[in-house]
C-alpha cells in the first residue's frame, strides 16, 4: 500500500477477469486489489500470461473481447469506473488514464504521419484547433527528446527508429496530461542503450508532470530502477508486494525467489547454469485450489493446499505458508544449495 | 514524381509490345490458324488461296508482317478488317471505346460504394444476424452469372414489368452517348451498370469485411481505444483507412480487364456494341487486325489500370511511396 500521507489515485478492490473458452472458464486475473499513490511509479512483475496487462486493460475497459467477463471495483480519484457508459469511460481513456505498449511500431497507425495521430488525440479530449494541437504536438515531441521536432512531426512511424517511435508514442500518451500512465513493457522491444533513455524519460515524467506510473515488465532490472513499489504476480494473483527496497533485498516469496535467481549474478563466481524455476506456469484453466505456486515450489507443505492470503507488515506482504521468520533462513538455504548445484 | 511517371509510362510502352508480339504469334504462327484459308473460304482452290495470301501479305516472313501490320495500326492508322474488306479497324474500336468506358466507369462507382458501405457495416456488426445476411447476399450476388442476371433483368424490365409504373421509364437496350443525350445515356445505362457491379459488390464486401475484421486485431486499433476515440472514427479512420490497400489491389486488376474487354457478357446481354462485343465477333470470324487493335488496346488499360493503382497506393499507404 502507499503511504498513508500520500493521495490514492487508484483504487482496486477484488478484480478477476474470467474468459468464457469452449474448455471452460479461464481465470485470467484472480481477485486482485491495489491501490496507487499520485505521483508513484510501481513496477509490475511476473512472466507472460500471469495477468499483468489483461488486470490493467481491464482497469481502462479496454477488453472488448465478447466473452471477457470482468468483475470487482475499480474507483479511480473516488469515481468508479466498472460499468461506466462507453461514453464516459472514452472521456477518461487517453485524457485521465494514458497507456504506452510494447512495440511501436504496430501500436502506430502506419498510414498517419506521428502528428496527425498526437493531434488526433489532442482534438478528441480538448476543443481546440489544428494549428494549436500541431503548436502542443511539436511541444510534446521536443519535451520527450525528439530533435528537430517541427520536421519529425510529419514522419510516418515507418520513418523512425524504434527509440523515436517510443518517444513520440510517448508523447502522445502525454498529450493530455493523464494523471496515470499504464506503461506495458514499454522497453522490451527497444536495445538496450534506448531502454536506458526511454526509462529516464518515464521517470521525467513523474517529475515533470507529477504523473503516476504503473510499469508492467518481466525484467526485474527496469523495476530496481525506476519503481517506488513493486508487484509480483503470478497465474492472475499477486503473490508479493513491497517497496521495491523490500522486494529486492528481502523477498519473501518463493516465486521471488525464483525471479531473483534466474538474473545472472554480477558478483562472486560465475554459475554454470542460471538456475530456473522447476516446471511451468500452470494452465490457467486447471489451476490447484490452494497456492498457485506450491506445484513448482520446493517447500511446499502441507498447508499449501488451502488458498493464502496476502499478508505482512509495514507495506510488505505476501501470499505464503511460510512462517516469516523462517523466510531469511529458508532462502539463505536454498542458495547455497543452488549453488552446490551448479 | 515526373521520373516515376515517365518510367511507368516506358514499362508500358514495353509491355504492350510483348503482348503484340504474343498475341500476333498466337494467330499468324500456330498451325491449323491460317488465317488465308479462313478468308478464302471453304473448299478454295489453291491459286485462290495463293492469290489470297499475296494479297494480304500472308507470304511475307513473319517479321514482316507484324511490321506491317503495326505500321498500319499505329503510324498509318488505316489497318483493315480482313473480314468486312475495306471497313476501317481504329474508328470501329474508337467507337465502342466510350461505350465500354460508360458501361465500366459506372459499374465501377456502384460496385465502390456498394461494397464499402457492405464491408463497413458487416464488420461493424461482426457476428450479428445483419453481418451473416450481408455476407449472405454478397454471396449470392457473387454466385450469379452476369449473362444470367442481365437476361432476368431485362425480362422484368423490358418484358414482363416494363407497362408497370415501376419500370416504365426503361428505354430499350442499345445505346445512348453521354454528349448527345445525357439522361438518355443515364438511363440506358443504368441497368447495365447495377448487374455488372453485383458480383463485384459482393466480392469486395466480403475482402473489406475481412480486412477490417483484420485490422481490428491490429495494435493501432488497441491503441485508437486507448486514446479515448470514437468506435466509428476507429473504424472508419483506422481500420477502413489501412484495409483500403487490399480492396485497391484487386480494384486495379478488376477495373483493367473489364475496361480492356472483359465486360463482354453483359456488353452482349444489354446489347452495348464495346470493345469486348467487338473482340468476340472479331474471334468468331478470326479477324486478325480487329483482334490486334482490341487486344493491344485492351492491354494499354490493363496496364494504366496497374499505374493508376500503383499512383493511389502511393497515396494511401505512405509505406511505398519512393523517398
Amino acid at each position: 500500500m502507499p503511504d498513508s500521507d500520500t493521495k490514492i489515485l487508484l483504487d482496486v478492490r477484488g478484480l478477476s477477469v474470467s474468459f468464457r473458452t469452449e474448455r471452460g472458464l479461464v481465470r485470467a486475473v484472480d481477485n486482485i486489489s491495489f491501490r496507487i499513490g499520485e505521483r508513484e511509479i510501481v513496477g509490475v512483475v511476473g512472466e507472460s500470461g500471469s495477468g499483468k496487462t489483461v488486470s490493467l486493460m481491464s482497469v481502462m475497459g479496454l477488453i472488448n473481447d465478447p466473452n471477457a467477463v470482468v468483475e470487482g471495483s475499480i474507483v479511480y480519484k473516488g469515481r468508479e469506473l466498472h460499468g461506466l457508459s462507453k461514453r464516459a469511460l472514452r472521456s477518461i481513456r487517453g485524457r485521465e488514464i494514458a497507456m504506452i505498449f510494447q512495440d511501436p511500431m504496430t501500436a502506430l497507425t502506419p498510414v498517419y504521419t506521428i502528428g496527425w495521430q498526437i493531434c488526433e488525440q489532442l482534438r478528441a479530449h480538448n476543443k481546440m484547433s489544428k494549428r494549436a494541437a500541431r503548436q502542443r504536438a511539436v511541444e510534446l515531441l521536443d519535451a520527450v527528446g525528439i530533435a528537430h521536432p517541427a520536421v519529425t512531426i510529419d514522419r510516418y512511424p515507418h520513418q523512425l527508429s524504434g527509440g523515436m517511435r517510443q518517444r513520440a508514442f510517448i508523447a502522445m500518451a502525454l498529450s493530455c496530461n493523464p494523471s496515470l500512465l499504464i506503461a506495458d513493457e514499454p522497453t522490451t522491444a527497444l536495445d538496450v542503450t534506448v531502454q536506458a533513455q526511454i526509462l529516464e524519460l518515464i521517470q521525467r515524467l513523474r517529475r515533470d508532470f507529477g504523473s503516476s506510473i504503473i510499469l508492467i515488465t518481466h525484467d526485474l532490472g527496469v523495476v530496481a530502477e525506476v519503481a517506488d513499489r513493486v508487484m509480483v504476480m503470478y497465474a492472475g494473483r499477486i503473490v508479493e508486494r513491497g517497496t521495491t527496497r523490500q522486494i529486492f533485498t528481502q523477498p519473501w516469496h518463493p516465486y521471488t525467489w525464483g525471479l531473483h535467481d534466474s538474473i545472472p549474478p554480477l558478483e562472486g563466481t560465475r554459475l554454470r547454469r542460471l538456475p530456473s524455476i522447476p516446471g511451468s506456469p500452470p494452465s490457467l484453466l486447471s489451476l490447484p485450489p490452494g497456492c498457485a505456486f506450491a506445484p513448482r515450489c520446493r517447500f511446499r507443505f502441507a498447508p499449501c493446499a488451502e488458498r493464502p492470503e496476502l499478508a505482512g507488515a509495514g507495506g510488505h506482504e505476501a501470499a505464503c505458508f511460510i512462517p516469516l521468520e523462517e523466510r531469511a533462513g529458508l532462502r539463505a538455504a536454498r542458495g547455497r544449495a543452488l549453488k552446490e548445484a551448479s | 514524381m515526373l521520373s516515376v511517371l515517365i518510367r511507368r509510362l516506358f514499362q508500358m510502352l514495353f509491355v504492350m509490345l510483348g503482348i503484340s508480339i504474343v498475341v500476333f504469334l498466337i494467330f499468324f504462327a500456330t498451325p491449323g490458324a491460317d488465317p488465308s484459308s479462313r478468308i478464302a473460304g471453304r473448299n478454295a482452290a489453291p491459286e485462290t488461296l495463293l492469290a489470297v495470301r499475296h494479297d494480304f501479305g500472308l507470304d511475307k516472313p513473319l517479321p514482316v508482317q507484324y511490321y506491317l501490320m503495326m505500321k498500319h495500326l499505329f503510324i498509318a492508322r488505316d489497318l483493315t478488317s480482313f473480314v468486312n474488306r475495306g471497313q476501317q479497324v481504329i474508328p470501329e474500336v474508337m467507337e465502342a471505346t466510350p461505350i465500354t468506358l460508360s458501361l465500366v466507369f459506372g459499374a465501377a462507382f456502384f460496385w465502390i460504394l456498394g461494397s464499402i458501405t457492405i464491408g463497413v457495416v458487416a464488420a461493424a456488426t461482426k457476428n450479428s444476424p445483419l453481418d451473416r445476411i450481408l455476407m449472405i447476399l454478397g454471396l449470392i450476388g457473387i454466385s450469379m452469372p452476369v449473362y444470367w442476371l442481365g437476361e432476368v433483368v431485362n425480362l422484368i424490365t423490358q418484358a414482363r414489368l416494363h407497362d408497370t409504373w415501376v419500370f416504365s421509364w426503361v428505354p430499350p437496350l442499345g445505346y445512348k452517348p453521354l454528349t448527345e443525350d445525357p439522361w438518355g445515356w443515364f438511363k440506358v445505362m443504368v441497368i447495365p451498370w447495377i448487374t455488372l457491379a453485383v458480383l463485384y459488390i459482393g466480392i469486395y464486401g466480403r475482402v473489406l469485411r475481412a480486412g477490417i475484421v483484420e485490422a481490428n486485431q491490429e495494435d493501432y486499433i488497441r491503441t485508437a481505444r486507448s486514446k479515448g476515440l470514437s468506435e466509428t472514427r476507429i473504424l472508419l479512420r483506422h481500420a477502413l483507412r489501412t484495409s483500403l490497400i487490399a480492396f485497391v489491389t484487386l480494384f486495379g486488376l478488376d477495373f483493367g480487364a473489364l475496361v480492356g474487354g472483359g465486360a463482354l457478357l453483359t456488353e452482349v446481354v444489354f446489347g452495348l456494341q464495346g470493345v469486348g462485343k467487338l473482340t468476340y465477333d472479331a474471334l468468331k470470324t478470326l479477324d486478325l487486325p480487329v483482334i490486334m487493335a482490341t487486344v493491344v488496346y485492351a492491354s494499354f488499360f490493363v496496364v494504366a489500370a496497374n499505374a493508376v493503382v500503383d499512383l493511389v497506393y502511393a497515396a494511401i499507404d505512405p509505406r511505398v511511396r519512393l523517398a
